[in-house]
């Protein structure tokens, strides 16, 4: 079974003259453990690809199923439990500033724990476990302003793992980060992909990252115009 | 893991501000439900110590307290003779304004019969009055230690008791002499005028011509004395004997010429009603502009603190939080605020309490009310921020 399967995913913001076509007719299927690079010029659609497989924005047309079930069938259907599914299937990972700044690392891990209905105590061991993990065990009880980029970035990259998602949606990740951190943070999620096999898609601008993914997809004004494949 | 205490926490010095500005408010709001009910004991203060069951007081008055009434001492006598009556006694009442050490000094002196009714209800210090003249109890809040000497209407009295927390329906102090000492106070005219009088009398009896001179002297002294007499009280109290009916009795009485018998409870009708109704009026009116200044400026930091926090929500929203977890953020922060500053309101209160002019008591059900409508006002505050909340969009997150 694939961990997302998109068909003909279409999304158009406005109507009349206004109208701008994000997305347009998107096919593909991403298996599990597979990290998928989206890349493209800016305006390209790469977001709203994001933000439409994320249930954020509600597509247009076409259709998105998330490991088996169907979350948009031109449009979302109703009666979906949006927040549901992306508390239980999806982790979110973007530029640095999404932390909560009046949590701590560790309670920035653990809230994600909390809304899946772990207990306090849980979601405190397993969360510290995952930042002891991701080498910020002498991070725990700072708050977001006094980490550094890539430390926020690895928070980030916590708190999006902690339910152990089957889809992992990353927006320019390294984006903040010098090529040292941002080359380490690609080499976590490419870890991630294998050990918790979760499909992960990441958009980025940095060509400097794109041999680290199995499959990347080239956009260009809402349409894919390339797909390549790495061998490893 | 709460969010609300830990947003606190982060903002720990505009909540903590906030805070005490409100518990000021509330403060302010505690100590007017406190006056209203101080005015409420102070108005009808002598009327409960004296207990009676009926005031007759003169006619077409609603006296003695809201209103002049004069009545003769002796009617005591002929209340004493109704059916059902167990015990009357004439009390007199009169504000005394005089300067002691240089200050003007006012009280309220009452007069009253040595072992009848409306005497002073309990000495703190010292003794009741014993003789008949010449001796004083006074409230502690004159500041006149006992053997002190205090001179009225020409006349030294001698400080014997003291009382506490005893005043008029205005807020003076109340001091209690006899009945024939007040009564001399209050009708000492000077000399002369007395003089003048007599004079004037006699020499209208001279000039009748039915009297003759000897005749005409000898009735001067009886009729000065008559229509000059100072055995006036201002209303006669009367207990009624278990079991007698208070409508029958005020019935009868009231059947007299110029008499009115004003049940207890129809003098505090009187004094609350109509002595500090407007006093409440303006009390409440006060309290009300108040609690919705503090209901605006709660909704008014809740808005703050919310739009302060919109990128969290929609993060939050964005990871799957429950709306009931980002409600509960907002309305904890606002009933926190709203409990933190009624216990900073209530212990500035409890703290000040002693230093007001006036009494001011704290009753229960005044701040249990108060506390109820705080929790509604920090309920209906956080209203706004809520609805603000929820029209957040998780994609607000994800701009940068
Ligand atoms: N909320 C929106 N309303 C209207 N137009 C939007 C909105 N979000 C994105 N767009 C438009 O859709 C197109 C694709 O945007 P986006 O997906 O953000 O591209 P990218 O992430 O590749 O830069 C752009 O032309 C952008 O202006
Ligand atoms: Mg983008």
């Amino acid at each position: 079974m694939y961990a997302v399967q998109i068909e003909n995913l279409t999304k158009i913001y406005g109507s009349g003259h206004t109208e701008v076509v994000a997305l347009a007719d998107a096919t593909f299927d991403v298996a599990p453990g597979e990290l998928v690079g989206i890349l493209g010029p800016s305006g390209s659609g790469k977001t709203t690809l994001l933000t439409t497989i994320g249930l954020v924005t509600e597509p247009t047309r076409g259709r998105v199923v998330l490991d088996g079930e169907v979350i948009a069938e031109d449009g979302w259907p109703p009666g979906l439990d949006l927040k549901r599914i992306r508390r239980e299937k999806l982790g979110f990972i973007f530029q640095a500033h999404n932390l909560i700044p009046f949590l701590s690392a560790v309670e920035n891990v653990m809230i994600a724990l909390e809304n899946n209905g772990f207990g306090a105590k849980e979601a405190r061991t397993r969360s510290i476990e995952l930042l002891e993990s991701l080498g910020l065990g002498h991070r725990l009880n700072h708050y977001p302003a006094l980490l550094s980029g890539g430390e926020s970035q690895r928070t980030a990259i916590a708190r999006a793992l902690a339910n152990q998602p089957r889809v992992i949606l990353a927006d320019e990740p390294t984006a903040a980060l010098d090529t040292e951190n941002g080359k380490n943070v690609m080499g976590l999620l490419k870890k991630l992909a294998v050990e918790n096999n979760s499909a992960i898609l990441v958009v980025t601008h940095d060509q400097r990252m794109v041999e680290g993914f199995d499959r990347i997809f080239t956009f260009s004004d809402g349409r894919i115009v390339n797909e390549t494949r790495n061998n490893v | 893991m709460n969010l609300a205490l830990r947003d606190i926490r982060h903002q720990k010095s505009r909540f903590i501000q906030t805070c005490l500005g409100l518990g000021l408010l509330l403060g302010v709001v505690m100590s007017m439900s406190g006056i209203y009910r101080g005015l409420f004991t102070d108005a009808t203060g002598i009327l409960n110590a004296t207990a009676a069951d009926l005031w007759v007081v003169q006619q077409d008055t609603s006296g003695p307290f809201a209103a002049t009434s004069r009545i003769p001492e002796e009617i005591k006598y002929r209340i004493r003779a109704v059916p059902g009556v167990a015990q009357a006694s004439a009390l007199s009442f009169q504000n005394i304004q005089s300067e002691r050490h240089g200050a003007p000094f006012r009280f309220f002196l009452v007069g009253y019969e040595l072992g009848g009714m409306g005497g002073p209800p309990i000495i703190v210090a010292g003794r009741p009055i014993r003789q008949k003249h010449y001796e004083i109890v006074v409230d502690r809040a004159m500041k006149i230690g006992l053997g002190e000497q205090l001179q009225l209407g020409g006349d030294d009295y001698t400080i014997v008791g003291h009382t506490a927390k005893m005043v008029s329906s205005a807020g003076d102090p109340v001091a209690y002499v006899t009945l024939a000492d007040a009564q001399k106070i209050q009708f000492k005219d000077d000399n002369n005028a007395i003089r003048n009088s007599r004079e004037k009398l006699a020499s209208q009896l001279e000039r009748l011509p039915v009297l003759s001179p000897n005749q005409a002297s000898q009735l001067t002294p009886q009729i000065a004395k008559i229509v000059g007499s100072t055995h006036i009280a201002n209303t006669v109290v009367a207990r009624l004997s278990p079991g007698a009916d208070l409508a029958e009795v005020q019935d009868r009485i009231s059947r007299w010429n110029h008499y009115r018998p004003l049940t207890g409870k129809d003098q505090e009708h009187i004094l609350t009603e109509g002595m500090i109704k407007k006093a409440k009026m303006q009390l409440g009116m006060f309290r009300g502009i108040l609690l919705v200044i503090s209901g605006v400026i709660i909704s008014l930091i809740i808005y703050t603190m919310t739009l302060d926090k919109l990128r969290v929500i929609a993060t939050l929203k964005l990871i799957g939080t429950r709306n009931r977890v980002i409600v509960g953020l907002i309305l904890q922060q606002s009933l926190l605020m709203g409990v933190i500053a009624y216990v900073i309101g209530f212990v500035l209160i409890a703290l000040t309490r002693d230093k007001f002019p006036r009494r001011w008591d704290l009753v229960a059900i005044d701040l249990q009310l108060l506390f109820g409508i705080v929790i509604l006002i920090c309920i209906g505050a956080s209203l706004v921020g809520i609805r603000k909340a929820m029209r957040v969009e998780p994609a607000e997150a994800l701009g940068g």
